[in-house]
């Protein structure tokens, strides 16, 4: 039996961070920061505590790299998706209405 | 007979090994594998909301600040923590499981399901509130409208809509059709989640599952941990977008 067991510990390390993240998520809201910054640094927060759940909660450090191709392919799509269609609002202005 | 083929003459062949796979290692992977492709279809449903939400959020800043800036932010990240845990439980038991304590699986299993059951009780106040103070977009509610007060200057009612200039009523339904999309589908998520937890728990306890053989566990668990990240998006989106701007808006 290949399969990989990870130990608690490990778990109860990602939780605790995972907690941090909330909480560091919330007192950065709070703070002004220039421009659009407030958002990256809630979306990168977000994004790492994603990270963390795929790698470790959902075993994919520990899983074979098809799993990781499938992952892969959902982000590249969403990826798609999202610049597509923002390219497509934002410059909605940019030549007269025929 | 050829390496590779499956052995159905093998007196130690796992009650729960389908014939079509060789081995049970391979049929835990098969499902793995399974339950991510499904999963992926779930990042194509939520992702399309997600980027309805980026659209109009960048279109209307001034009314979706104030709109998240009246959400309950105590609630949503109560909420928050409460699934984070719950996700660490429904790790515990898929762990609880490969080493074969049955006892301590099931007890993870059923707290994970007691703090899922939270997090919808708190989503519960946090509807009844939008209900008792016309939040609920359009006519979902028929003959309650949303027509949410809007506070005039000075006025410090919690209840009451506090807008900037060029925030207007229309746009700040428009978060809330985006919120109550959004948190609704989580929602109704976790209830399928629920479901699959306490259909698990009950083949836990006849015995059903164990070091050999957990795989239904396991993807439970994948589709939980995804419904988990799913909120780690939403909280920061919905309820955090806003507060930077000043406690008075919303």
């Amino acid at each position: 039996m290949s399969e990989h067991i990870v130990h608690p510990r490990v778990y109860i390390w990602i939780f605790l961070i995972l907690m941090a993240g909330t909480a560091l998520t919330v007192v950065a809201a709070y703070r002004d920061f220039p421009g659009p910054l407030n958002a990256v640094v809630a979306l990168t927060i977000a994004v790492i505590k994603a990270t963390l759940v795929v790698l470790y909660f959902m075993h994919v450090r520990y899983s074979p790299r098809l799993i990781r191709l499938v992952i892969a392919a959902a982000l590249f799509w969403m990826a798609l998706l999202f610049a597509l269609t923002i390219s497509d609002y934002s410059t909605r202005g940019w030549l007269p209405a025929m | 007979m050829p390496e590779g083929l499956a052995t159905t003459h093998d007196a130690a062949t796992h009650r729960a090994l389908q014939h079509h796979f060789e081995n049970m290692e391979q049929q835990r992977e098969a499902a793995s594998l399974g339950m991510w492709v499904f999963l992926v279809t779930e990042m194509m449903f939520f992702g399309g909301m997600f980027l309805a939400y980026t659209l109009y959020r960048y279109k209307y800043p001034e009314a979706f600040a104030a709109a998240s800036n009246h959400l309950d932010i105590r609630l949503g990240g109560i909420n928050t923590v409460v699934l984070i845990f719950s996700s660490f439980t429904m790790a515990m038991a898929v762990f609880y499981t490969q080493v074969g304590k049955r006892r301590n699986s099931i007890v993870c299993l059923l707290l994970t399901i007691v703090l899922g059951s939270t997090f919808l009780g708190i989503k519960a106040i946090e509807y009844r509130d939008k209900y008792r103070d016309s939040l609920i977009p359009g006519q979902l509610i028929p003959g309650r409208p949303f027509n949410p007060a809007v506070a005039k200057p000075g006025d410090t009612d919690e209840h009451k809509l506090h807008l900037a200039p060029g925030a207007t009523v229309r746009n700040v339904e428009l978060f809330y059709w985006i919120y109550f999309a959004m948190t609704g589908m989580h929602a109704l998520h976790m209830i399928i989640g629920i479901g699959l937890l306490v259909t698990l728990t009950i083949m836990a306890w006849r015995g059903r599952y164990g070091p050999e053989y957990h795989a239904p566990i396991e993807i439970s668990g994948l589709y939980w941990h995804f419904v988990d990240i799913v909120w780690i998006f939403l909280f920061p989106l919905l309820y955090l977008l806003g507060r930077h701007l000043g406690g008075h808006l919303g």
